[in-house]
């Protein structure tokens, strides 16, 4: 049984569409990313797998229930945390827990198996006010508020956003466990970075999606010959780049990345050379490892 | 049952937290009551009135030792030119002038007929309306104790029921209750409603097995005890501290309270239903709730003079209709036979505004 079927959902604000056309299915037990800059539909996909907003067309399934027709089946059994942080900011983190517990129909004792991990780090704080906690803080008490039923699905919407890198691993790390419990997870992220963490990803812009593969698939796959590329003048060096002809260019950390397509070969001295024609000087040019990013710019276009 | 009573658990920790609800919550009615009871009052007491005695005689003496006497007046100063009032009242030295022209005593013993004028300050015109109405009833006094031989006088006795000395108090503090309720469950209700959309935990709440009209039930209780709990320190307040007793069935009282409170809970639903954030929300519950009850209700203005169009207004206003039946009860100590149409409607607007509530409540975001 799938634990997701997207087939064909759309959504529209005010006539401007948000979602076209998005399909996609989350198997069992996987962590399955949306992948997709600010803007790009991840929340209101969201939104529509957990009965929050209807569709305008397509139709999808959480746990073979329909999102339109078993809404309540739906809510009784997933577990969902917003983008922003959506707890009470005047309780403690027990008194939030024990809650959000209680509105699940079930006890902190119950499932204190999945969250204990989680629960063991925030246990130091528990009679502070969730709206004193740090970032990475407020995001674990709220996964442990959205894992304390148990549920069959667990949507997490850009849960690491405003978090710090330190803690920001350290939940994908307790996703992975969780998995293991064999709870299925769909989460999104704006940074690609975190998107060799999930078994599949789906990497969207502006409400479709442009692939669905998993990241190690995705970066074998990619095709083109990838340099990286640097210079003494980082501008010019990017006007430069522009002008090699059958390839595509882009600024990536210090470096530029200069992805070559795949009919024409070309060799790392072939652009040395061309750089250094256009008055660069401190010429480096390598093979660069090809990342879920490059494959992201790469599919944009 | 047990998930209802945590989310009322958690509702009260929300009020009971935030320090400047508690105080709107307290704060205000006791404030507003006393406020009302010692400093706003339109009652007439202890008003500077110039005495212009060009008679000087003894009738002119005896009225202005009984004017005197009277607690409602004190007299500024009595002087003989007429050129002095106006500098007066301009000053601000005093709010009436009483003229007792020459001869008074001559006219009122030889021809029967004399007379004294009366001057006051209209600028406020219901204060000069009373001074009027206390010299002329002090001067009638007088005359009818000098015709006590004479036949054929008419001596009409004005007595003022339920409130013997038109105190202002009585008046008052069922409008306060009103008031207070208003704020208090239209606004509140609506602003801790409207919170969990805005700070987003509405839609992890909606995302649960928690049924969504629930969350408004939850949110109504605490609300609905603590009003509950004004209404007692009101009351407690008036009774002992201004003076003004309950003369109906207190149970009576409590019942129609209830009913009221559940009126403006259902007010501050609506509310909450109809707007995102919790500023609007404020808003309208502030101009769209609070200016009509004081403007309608009957406790400021008085609504039989107003023209018909707002008479009619006047009757959508819930307070209204609240303020009527407490004044029947606590001050007439009429039972519910004299208040059970007020009720009805307010049961009739409870209903209306629960109902649209309930088709408008949207179990889904947007």
């Amino acid at each position: 049984m799938k634990a997701v079927i997207a087939e064909n959902i759309s959504k529209q604000y005010d006539g401007k569409p948000a979602v076209e056309k998005v399909s996609f299915e989350v198997n069992e037990g996987e962590i399955f990313g949306l992948i997709g800059p600010d803007g790009a539909g991840k929340t209101s996909i969201f939104r529509i797998l957990t009965t929050l907003l209807l569709p305008d067309g397509g139709s999808a399934q959480v746990h073979h229930w329909d999102v339109v027709k078993d809404w309540r089946a739906i809510r009784n059994a997933v577990g969902y945390m917003p983008g922003k942080f959506s707890l009470y900011q005047d309780l403690t983190v027990e008194e939030n827990l024990h809650f959000f517990a209680t509105v699940f129909n079930t006890t902190i004792q119950e499932n204190y198996h999945l969250i204990e991990d989680i629960y063991v780090q925030l246990e130091p704080f528990k009679n502070r006010r969730a709206g004193k906690l740090s970032g990475g803080m407020k995001q674990k008490l709220a996964l442990c508020c959205a894992l304390i039923h148990k549920p069959k699905v667990l949507f997490l919407d850009e849960p690491t956003t405003g978090v710090d890198p330190v803690s920001r691993r350290e939940f994908w790390e307790m996703l992975k466990k969780l998995k293991q419990q064999n709870i299925s997870i769909v989460v999104s992220t704006p940074y690609m970075d975190e998107a060799s963490m999930c078994d599949r990803i789906a990497l969207i812009q502006s409400g479709s999606i442009l692939s669905i593969d998993t990241p190690q698939d995705l970066v074998k796959n990619y095709g083109n010959q990838l340099f990286r590329v640097k210079a003494n003048d980082r501008y010019r060096l990017l006007e430069v780049l522009k002008s090699v002809p059958s390839t595509k260019s882009y600024a990536f950390g210090e470096y530029a990345h200069v992805s070559v397509e795949k009919d024409h070969q070309m060799d790392a001295s072939e652009i040395a050379q061309h750089l250094q024609q256009n008055g660069l000087t401190e010429v480096e040019v390598g093979e660069a490892e090809v990342t879920i990013e490059d494959c992201f710019i790469n599919l944009l276009h | 049952m047990k998930r209802l009573l945590v989310f009322i658990k958690k509702e009260f920790t929300h009020v009971l937290r935030d320090k400047k609800t508690l105080l709107i919550l307290f704060g205000m009615p006791i404030v507003q009551v006393l406020i009302f009871g010692f400093v706003l009052s339109n009652e007439v007491k202890n008003t500077d009135l110039l005495v212009i005695d060009q008679a000087q005689d003894r009738a002119s003496k005896e009225i202005i030792s009984k004017v005197q006497a009277s607690e409602y007046f004190d007299i500024a100063s009595v002087t003989f030119d007429v050129q002095d009032v106006e500098a007066s009242f301009k000053k601000g030295k005093s709010k009436a002038a009483l003229i007792l022209p020459k001869d008074f005593e001559k006219n009122l013993m030889t021809k029967h007929v004399a007379q004294v004028q009366i001057l006051a300050d209209a600028s406020d015109p219901n204060h000069a309306t009373t001074i009027e109405n206390y010299l002329t009833a002090i001067i009638r006094d007088y005359t009818n104790s000098l015709n006590a031989s004479m036949p054929y006088t008419i001596i009409p006795e004005v007595r003022m029921l339920y409130n013997p000395q038109l105190k202002g108090a009585p008046n008052f503090v069922p409008g306060v209750m009103a008031l207070i309720l208003m704020l208090v469950c239209v606004m509140m209700t609506a602003i801790s409603i409207v919170r969990e959309k805005e700070m987003g935990t509405m839609e992890v709440l909606l995302v649960s097995p928690f049924k969504p009209i629930m969350v408004i039930v939850s949110k109504v209780v605490p609300y609905f005890i603590l009003s509950m709990l004004n209404i007692v320190s009101i009351l407690l307040l008036s009774v002992y501290v201004l003076g003004v007793p309950i003369k109906g069935n207190v149970l009576l009282l409590f019942g129609e309270s209830a009913l009221f409170i559940s009126t403006c809970l259902s007010l501050g639903i609506f509310i909450s239903i109809k707007t995102q954030t919790q500023q609007v929300a404020m808003l309208i519950s502030l101009m769209g709730m609070l200016l009509p009850t004081v403007l309608f209700s009957g406790f400021m203005f008085p609504i039989e003079n107003m023209p018909f169009p707002l008479r009619m207004i006047s009757n959508i206003v819930p307070a209204k209709w609240f303020y009527i039946i407490v004044k029947d009860i606590m001050i007439k100590g009429l039972g519910f036979a004299a208040v059970w149409k007020e009720s009805l409607i307010l049961m009739g607007i409870t209903v209306f505004f629960l109902g649209i509530s309930i088709k408008n409540f949207k179990i889904r975001l947007a």
